[in-house]
């Protein structure tokens, strides 16, 4: 009945994932409990969960990002000092579980934190970038966001219910075939990264559709801001490569429940074949992340030198070629494989082209603040760190390039410091970045600036702190996942990492305040304008938060910096743009489809990891039903009428015409 | 890797016990020189060309990463919005010389890098035989769940967790493995090599100074990865000779007793064979001998066999 599942599945005697998932399970359940008695059940459901609206799916992507990137840092929290006491010495995590912990921390931060962050930012700003009202396939991005968040929920199911792979997080065969991890623990990883790979795949046609498709009249491509240039590229990245990690994952699937040997190096399966597949996926990856956070970048760092990006074109083409290179890398994860000098020659030397492009995207922000005038806020603060620590990443990147070079670096935690130093500087200063700066638009307030101010210092030092001696370990022949290490000279550097992660801990916690803060005090943090930080692109031509259709009438763009020139113009001619004819505008449905769908994937995930079959089919079947419901619907779209539009809109108008007269007298004066 | 005396269970002794291991090995750690496996100590040839591209490479590159660092702080405190003294250039959005030089630079660096990387990648090709005027030692080697095997076929002996080769010898590694992925790798001798079951591959290093040294696997495969650290000495011919003569008393390493050896098991004192079966490392890779046979089907929710972490010193 309930297949591989008994109670023997539920760890009673580790305390620590149970103590942990007790009191997460409490604030969950005390959050809930909260929104019943409140009575705000009924409009979570209807304005939130439903919705299919792209700015509340966004930021639902942002808060499961932000979440997951907590989840993720306490697991590594426990492995850092876990390590600074297992010096001859057993520690606290057993192997077991240890080797769960760097398995999970690795999946967690990559698959639910860092891309939901990422997609998140994406869906939220590019349409209004973009000057159109909704994504491509609005219900589609519901049903893709849902699905992700079914992922993340297996992920953390396999904490108190049965295990968590112990392969890495790259569940590389043979390891991961069922004679040496007979457990469920790479099932749950499997499903998992299966089921929100599905929402990343969809959410990746989508944008890219909404791109290519949907701009406003006259967003031609060479006009469209960098944010879009590199959301194109990363979710083009995100549909050629997420179907190689589909189909990888499905032969590792079909050779653990099936007994097929496609990687099983017996009956003419080959485990180097994962290896070059996943790699083929996960080289991509780097990029499906780094692209939107170059994109962040380029607007903040613009916004706040007051200046547009120094040699859009050129960036362009930077970008594009980072997004055709990115494909021709992947072996370098392996040249201790042995393939021989021409093999890895080539790949060593592509491995570096790679780096061409990428510095010049770090000059070109340089000469952006050249001759500007810079404002030192949070986002501004973000990006120059990004700017200073991820030069150091790139030259290790480039260093580990060269073959001879990663024949003693290779697994060591000089690359584990590597991978942390470019993503960690550019994926995650520039989440931060990016929450900060378009926070005001999503909430109609900004963030408390002096919290996040805090969080950034601590969260830059701490960082630095952890990943320097990791270097210096590296060199001095540490590899990474060592349950625990008698070698007396790795001890001082493993320790100092340690101390750096409860500087980040205090970086994480003034995080949180922030935004607690922020809350409490948003009436003086209040954004009336929509325009608070004066910006450049669209996104600030609209009020903040923008109404459901994000614009009145649609914007008619007439260069690069399409808001930047009607702000020009309105400042010269000290008056706002003659009052537009106002038309009803169309707008799609909510719908629950995506959470039902992402409820069945679920039942279907979780049935298959326990091998309860009866489930899986129901399962199954209760996905396809939602789809044949939504498929057959009768009402598509409801109509918003012209007054309503009207109304909105004039309101936005009268502040923004008082802080233009405002701006006036202080000119004046 | 001493001792294997279990602490006692007690919550806070990891922590209290820390402290002055911690002050004895930071005087260790600190003085780079004394360490056992620091990459850029090289013990050989192969070591120490690869530490020099590390060093050239990271002074090539560090040329020109540490003026980007300091320009780029230089712009953002210059061009603060309170300097009235910087200049506001608030429509200066491109300039040819500029982009030919930001283009030019990385490029031209890594024209140079991708040089080194293509020779390097040749001439230190793992697979390549390194020069000497003495004949080659052929060393067998597979990794087990979780120690490591050496087959010494021309002395026939071998030994489990403790490699022995004599000094400026050429040594000709042929790495299999018996189950999971592993990579073999002695930090200052040079390159590391995956090994891989049903494939062998191949490495070829040499040791000019005596020394005891430690190697290591690189690649995560189980829960007792970290055992795999062991010993590896290069010593004088006739010290070689003598360690051979001590093996030749150990037990056979026949199928029968290779096929306890890889089971799941951990080897911290290491041990040594006095003959070896015929064929047998060639038997491994064609897999007519069985592979390990990992932890088993049940109980893998609970602690796997014969995993306990090392007690302290």
């Amino acid at each position: 009945m309930l297949g591989k599942l008994t109670w023997s599945a539920i760890p009673f005697d580790q305390p620590i994932p149970l103590v942990a998932a007790a009191l997460v399970g409490l604030v969950l359940l005390g959050v809930i409990a909260w929104v019943a008695v409140a009575g705000w059940l009924p409009y979570l459901w209807r304005e939130w969960i439903t919705s299919v609206d792209h700015k509340r799916i966004g930021v639902m992507y942002v808060l499961l990002g932000l979440v997951m990137l907590i989840r993720g840092f306490s697991d590594a929290v426990l492995m850092r000092s876990h390590q600074a006491l297992a010096y001859n010495a057993p520690g606290y995590l057993p192997p077991e579980h240890y080797d769960q912990i760097f398995s999970a921390h690795g999946t967690i931060m990559i698959f639910f934190g860092a891309m939901p962050f990422m997609i998140g930012l994406m869906n939220f700003v590019v349409p209004l970038q973009l000057g159109v009202r909704d994504v491509a396939f609005p219900t589609l991005n519901s049903v893709s966001f849902w699905l992700t968040a079914s992922g993340a929920l297996l992920v953390n199911v396999s904490l108190v219910v049965g295990e968590f792979a112990r392969t890495g997080w790259w569940p590389s065969p043979p390891l991961s075939e069922t004679t040496y991890s007979p457990g469920v623990g790479v099932d749950y990883y499997l499903w998992a990264i299966q089921i929100s790979g599905v929402g990343t795949l969809m959410s990746g046609v989508n944008l890219v559709t909404t791109i290519l498709k949907m701009r406003a009249p006259g967003m031609s491509y060479l006009r469209m801001p960098m944010f879009c240039w590199t959301a194109l590229a990363s979710n083009l990245l995100i549909v050629a490569a997420f179907p190689i990690l589909t189909a990888t994952l499905a032969m590792l699937t079909l050779d653990r429940y099936l007994g097929f040997h496609f990687f099983t190096d017996e009956a003419g399966g080959n485990s180097m074949l994962f290896m070059n597949l996943f790699w083929c996926w996960g080289h991509p990856e780097v990029y499906i992340l780094a692209l939107p956070a170059y994109g962040v970048f380029s607007e903040v760092i613009s916004t706040f030198s007051g200046k547009p990006l120094f040699a859009y074109r050129s960036m362009v083409w930077a970008t594009l070629a980072i997004c055709l290179l990115s494909f021709t890398v992947w072996l370098h994860h392996f040249f201790t494989m042995g393939p021989g000098g021409d093999v890895n020659g080539v790949f060593g030397i592509t491995s570096m082209v790679i780096a061409v492009p990428t510095g010049v995207k770090i000059f070109d922000w340089m000469f952006t603040m050249y001759g500007g005038r810079v404002r030192f806020t949070t986002p501004m603060l973000w990006s120059v760190a990004f700017l200073v620590t991820f030069v150091v990443g790139g030259a290790t990147g480039v260093l580990l390039a060269i073959p001879p070079a990663d024949f003693v670096l290779h697994n060591s935690m000089f690359l584990v410091a590597h991978f942390h130093n470019v993503i960690v500087s550019a994926v995650i200063f520039a989440a931060f970045a990016g929450y900060t700066y378009w926070f005001p638009k999503a909430f109609g307030f900004t963030l408390d600036e002096v919290w996040g101010k805090r969080a950034f210092w601590f969260s830059l030092v701490g960082y630095v702190w952890v990943f320097t001696p990791l270097y210096v370990v590296g060199l001095l022949g540490m590899t990474r996942r060592l349950q625990h290490f008698s070698v007396a000279e790795w001890y001082p550097w493993v320790v100092a990492a340690s101390l750096g992660v409860i500087v980040m801990i205090v970086g994480v916690v003034c995080q949180v305040v922030q935004l607690v803060v922020s809350i409490r005090r948003r009436d003086q943090l209040r954004d009336v304008t929509g325009d608070p930080w004066d910006g450049r692109s669209l996104e600030w031509a609209t009020a903040s938060p923008p109404p459901s259709f994000n614009f009145a009438v649609m914007p008619h763009v007439e260069g690069e910096e399409a808001y930047w020139a009607i702000k020009q113009r309105a400042r010269e001619q000290a008056r706002l743009r003659e009052e537009p004819d106002y038309e009803p505008v169309e707008m799609p449905l909510n719908s629950p489809t995506g959470i039902v769908c992402a409820f069945f994937a679920t039942l279907v995930g979780f049935a298959m990891i326990w091998y309860i079959l009866w489930l899986a089919a129901l399962g199954l079947a209760g996905a396809f039903a939602t789809f044949v419901v939504f498929a057959w619907r009768d009402r598509v779209e409801y109509e918003i009428p012209a007054e309503a539009v009207a109304r909105i809109n004039r309101l936005n108008r009268a502040s923004r015409l008082e802080a233009l007269q405002q701006a006036r007298r202080k000119e004046a004066a | 890797m001493t001792g294997n005396a279990a602490r006692p269970p007690c919550r806070w002794g990891p922590v209290f016990a820390a402290a002055p291991r911690l002050a004895a090995a930071t005087a260790a750690g600190l003085t780079l020189s004394g360490c056992q496996m620091s990459l850029l100590n090289a013990k050989g040839p192969v070591a120490a060309d690869e530490a020099n591209i590390l060093i050239v490479a990271s002074i090539i590159m560090l040329a020109i990463i540490v003026p980007t660092m300091i320009l780029t702080l230089v712009f953002a405190w210059w061009f603060r919005a309170s300097n009235l003294k910087a200049v506001y250039r608030p429509d200066w959005a491109f300039s040819g010389k500029i982009e030919l030089v930001v283009w030019s630079v990385p490029f031209l660096t890594i024209v140079f890098l991708g040089g080194i990387a293509w020779i390097g990648a040749h001439q230190l090709d793992p697979a390549v035989p390194r020069e000497s005027d003495k004949p080659p030692l052929r060393v067998q080697v597979v990794s087990l769940d979780w120690k490591w095997l050496f087959i010494y076929p021309e002395q026939q002996v071998a030994s489990v967790n403790e490699l022995v080769v004599p000094v400026n010898t050429p040594v000709q590694f042929i790495l299999t493995s018996s189950s999971v992925w592993n990579s073999f790798f002695v930090p200052r001798l040079g390159s590391m090599i995956y090994t891989m079951r049903g494939m062998t591959s191949q490495l070829n290093l040499i040791g000019d100074q005596e020394a005891n040294l430690y190697g290591l696997s690189t690649h995560f495969s189980g829960d007792g990865f970290p055992h795999m650290l062991f010993p590896a000495r290069i010593v004088p011919d006739g010290a070689f000779a003598d360690w051979i003569q001590r093996a030749k008393v150990g037990p056979p390493l026949d199928t029968a007793s290779y096929g306890e050896l890889a089971k799941q098991s951990v080897a911290d004192v290491p041990v040594t064979y006095g003959s070896v079966e015929p064929d047998l490392f060639r038997r491994i890779v064609d897999q007519t001998i069985p592979k390990g046979p990992g932890p088993g089907r049940e109980g893998d929710n609970g602690a796997p066999p014969n995993v306990k972490p090392k007690g302290g010193s």
